[in-house]
């Protein structure tokens, strides 16, 4: 079962969490990112392809659920104007034990911020600017290849 | 053809969105884009370095030199920084 949605509003993560639950679960992992509070930025502003994106989520969600036993995958992925503090993102996964949920959930966030077509635009002091990607991202993406 | 650009392509190109018949001597993605370059302007800048840039067609992550169709939506845009 896997639920992808991509909003505005902000998402209750232990609501998400509940619906999530499988009556044979043994263990969720949650992920949840969020606007960092660091020196002049005042707000984050998330723009994406939306013909593609839950598509592509989608893709990145059924390659996790190939690598993994899992029981439920949901993810939430906000877009619009953010101020610090305010959560972006949240992956949660069930599965039956630990490790397939931890090592999925990690998965899908090094897939979802090296595949899944949404760009950040921070505004520092009144002026906007478009975030660089990382290298490192495409590095922790890497790791998953040969596994 | 329906050519979609984000990001900070959207704003070098002035456009979200466009129609485009496909251009007779373009076959590939590759061909696509010197054909826009030469439009010159906003757009020789936006596809200056395409190191810079990853493109989808059809919404795939696809590569440069896969081969186009008239019925393609091909989206242009900046390596991806959500999550």
């Amino acid at each position: 079962m896997i639920a992808i949605r991509i909003q505005t509003g902000d998402f209750d993560i232990a609501a998400e969490i509940a619906k999530l639950d499988a009556e044979n679960t043994g263990a969720v992992a949650t992920f949840t990112g969020k606007v960092r509070k660091e020196g002049d930025l005042t707000a984050l502003t998330l723009e994406h392809y939306p013909q593609m994106t839950e598509r592509e989520i989608a893709r990145i969600a059924g390659d996790a659920q190939t690598r993994w036993p899992l029981l439920g995958v949901t993810i939430v992925h906000r877009i619009g104007r953010l101020l610090p503090g305010d959560k972006i993102v949240l992956v949660a996964v069930a599965a039956q034990h630990r490790h397939a949920a931890f090592e999925a959930c990690a998965f899908l966030m090094d897939y979802l911020k090296t595949r899944a077509p949404f760009w950040k635009q921070e505004e520092r002091g009144g002026k906007t600017q478009w975030v660089e990607a990382r290298e490192s991202d495409d590095r922790a993406a890497g790791r998953w290849r040969d596994k | 053809m329906t050519l979609l650009y984000f990001a900070w392509l959207r704003q070098k190109t002035g456009r979200g969105e466009e129609q485009l018949s496909l251009p007779a001597d373009v076959k590939t993605v590759s061909d696509l884009v010197l054909f826009l370059k030469k439009r010159g302007g906003g757009f020789e800048d936006a596809f200056a370095d395409l190191r810079r840039l990853r493109v989808a067609v059809n919404q795939d992550h696809s590569g440069w030199d896969t081969p186009l169709r008239d019925s393609d939506e091909v989206a242009f845009f900046p390596p991806v920084t959500g999550g």
